[in-house]
């Protein structure tokens, strides 16, 4: 059953250089409304930061963006398309689970504690869902898996298994393998956080490559430092609505909104 | 301050060489083990009703080789229809469909809480209900009645169950069938074991329910799922004598008792139902050692050492403290 109430409105255009664009997104669990509308728009080639204390929703929004959550009201395009649903005659229709497999195939997620496949090595970590999605074949695939890896600085490391990588390197095969869909957009959902401080860094780095190749990318983080140097954009989130946003470097240095104030003063 | 320390690397200190502590429980136990078992091995030589050259004998006859073989076949296709039926029911049991659900609860219910001896014994003697069985539309004749057509049938193929339903088809749905309900159970545990986050990741790349469940979930449930089913599989071995009351002819257990019977020599045949029962047990205790080791390739020593601990062969294949490839 579909909950989603119409907003006024609500344009459904590509081509306009925006890859998401977020409108009054509501979630709630239960009664517990997590998400109490939120407008964002995210331009193409972008890097969108997105900062707030824990519990804030930052998350939960993240997985909007894909489908992983529902969301309650509002609407979420990627690349012009709306997320999880079809309009049609003013209404909205829920999607099969095979159109919102192929919707998300363009997009690409990280995930804090890396959730790579234990029983797989990191070579076929990365292989995988393109050759299940019939996208290539297998040999296609492993050829392009190794670039990959290569590329985030794993080259000798496609036999090993995720057990046998630190997390450092456990993460950057994450991200390889979200980049071996060839996606559009790329989420991360606290990158970094679970990560000893020396390996922070070689993350970061594949990160600002990917960025500096014109990925659009929306990043939960808490390393000021790279939201600073990478970001195009900053948004601060806190208690499921947008406080404040703007370019970085301008919200870092002149926060306007005291709760901005607070959280800032606490992470750098 | 001595100045000798300033200047040399200290000495080493002597070894330890302590006076061990002393356990002289243990010598006790060692006697009292020794009397028991020197009393058994008396026990096994002496007394005529072993009668070990007449076992020795009959126990490896054709007709005892006939049912040896029957018991395995009957245990692997038991497993074979337990572990497929186990996960879809398991599968069902996770549905977000509240009627799969339903489903796979009632027949975890019934299966579980009806004895096998019971069951095998019921399922031998289902010929009793039907005749023939038959596959084609179901309530044909009904159907024909309301359309005013007398004797409508609508049949593809059937045939006759007192033909298929005794003996070995009978003994081997009734413990498939009743397997599966545990089955069921254990691999529900064992897709539940596995890490939210990996569904999650799964989704995330694009792929399909099936795609998730085949490719991620289940090859990494399997290390829970396997023990268990190591275990399951001994049991089933043992529950295969319970089919000699079907009747199974084609059985072990049943070949072992018939020449018993026959000779009036019944207690030998009994031990050699025991050795034998110990030596097949043995053998799948090996096998399931070197599956523990496979599936748990990629998940460090700590996690095999701990899923050997939980499996019977903690005991039979070492100490966990070798598990490490
Ligand atoms: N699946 C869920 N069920 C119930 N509550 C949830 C669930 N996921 C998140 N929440 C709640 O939503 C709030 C926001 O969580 P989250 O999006 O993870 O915040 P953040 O990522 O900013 O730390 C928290 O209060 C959390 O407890
Ligand atoms: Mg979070």
């Amino acid at each position: 059953m579909t909950q989603v109430t119409t907003p006024a409105g609500a344009a459904g255009t590509a081509d306009d250089g925006v890859m998401v664009r977020a409108e009054q997104v509501h979630k709630s669990f239960g009664s517990v409304e997590v998400l109490k509308g939120i407008d964002l728009e995210v331009r193409s080639g972008e890097v969108c930061c997105l900062l707030g204390p824990s519990g804030s929703g930052k998350s939960t929004f993240l997985r909007c963006i894909n489908h992983l959550e529902k969301i309650n009201a509002g609407r979420i395009r990627v690349d012009g398309e709306l997320i999880g649903y079809r309009e049609r005659g003013g209404k909205l229709h829920e999607m099969r689970e095979k159109e919102i497999a192929t919707q998300r195939r363009a997009i690409g997620m990280v995930f804090q504690r890396f959730n790579l496949f234990p029983h797989m090595t990191a070579l076929q970590n990365v292989a995988e869902a393109p050759v299940l999605s019939g996208r290539e074949r297998k040999a296609a695939a492993r050829d392009r898996a190794a670039a990959l890896l290569q590329r985030v600085g794993l080259g000798d490391k496609l036999g090993s298994y995720p057990g046998q990588l630190s997390g450092g390197q456990q993460q950057r095969v994450a991200i390889a393998r979200a980049l071996a869909m060839q996606p559009k957009l790329m989420l991360f959902d606290e990158p970094t956080s679970a990560l000893d401080p020396e390996l922070v860094g070689e993350v970061l780095d594949v990160m600002k490559d990917l960025a500096r190749d014109g990925m659009t990318m929306i990043v939960v983080t808490h390393e000021i430092g790279f939201a600073r140097e990478v970001g195009d954009s900053l948004i601060f989130m806190d208690d499921g609505v947008v406080v404040e946003s703007g370019a970085p470097r301008e919200v870092i240095a002149n926060p306007r909104h005291d709760r901005t104030k607070a959280f800032l003063a606490k992470v750098l | 301050m001595s100045s000798e320390t300033d200047t040399t690397e200290r000495a080493r200190p002597e070894p330890i060489q302590a006076v061990p502590v002393r356990h002289p429980g243990r010598w006790v136990a060692v006697a009292v083990i020794g009397v028991l078992v020197a009393m058994f091995v008396h026990l096994l030589v002496t007394n005529k009703a072993f009668n070990w050259a007449f076992m020795v004998d009959e126990m490896f006859r054709p007709p005892i080789m006939e049912g040896l073989r029957g018991t395995l076949a009957l245990t692997v296709l038991a497993m074979v229809i337990g572990v497929s039926l186990g996960v879809v029911v398991a599968i069902m049991r996770l549905s977000e469909n509240p009627i799969l659900r339903g489903v796979s609860w009632a027949y975890t219910w019934f299966f579980r809480a009806v004895p096998r001896l019971v069951l095998a014994i019921l399922f031998g003697n289902l010929g009793i209900l039907w005749a023939r069985i038959e596959f084609g539309l179901p309530f044909d004749r009904q159907i024909g009645a309301l359309f005013g057509v007398d004797d409508f049938e609508a049949r593809l193929f059937g045939f006759s169950a007192l033909e298929i339903l005794t003996g070995f088809v009978a003994g081997m749905l009734a413990l498939g069938l009743s397997e599966a309900a545990y089955m069921a159970e254990i691999v529900r545990a064992g897709i539940q074991s596995v890490d939210e986050g990996q569904t999650e990741a799964a989704q995330a790349l694009g792929l399909s329910r099936t795609q998730i469940l085949r490719r991620i979930v289940l090859p990494q449930a399997m290390r829970v799922i396997i023990p268990p089913t190591g275990n399951e599989t001994i049991a089933m071995l043992k529950d295969t004598s319970l089919v000699a009351f079907v009747p199974v002819s084609t059985e072990l257990f049943f070949q072992l008792k018939a020449v018993g019977n026959r000779t009036f020599q019944v207690f030998p045949m009994y031990v050699a139902a025991c050795l034998w029962y110990l030596l097949l047990t043995s053998v799948l205790l090996v096998g399931q050692y070197y599956l523990e080791r496979h599936f748990s390739k990629g998940f460090g020593k700590s996690a095999q050492a701990k899923i050997r601990l939980r499996g019977i062969t903690a005991e039979a294949g070492g100490s966990a403290s070798e598990a490490g490839r």
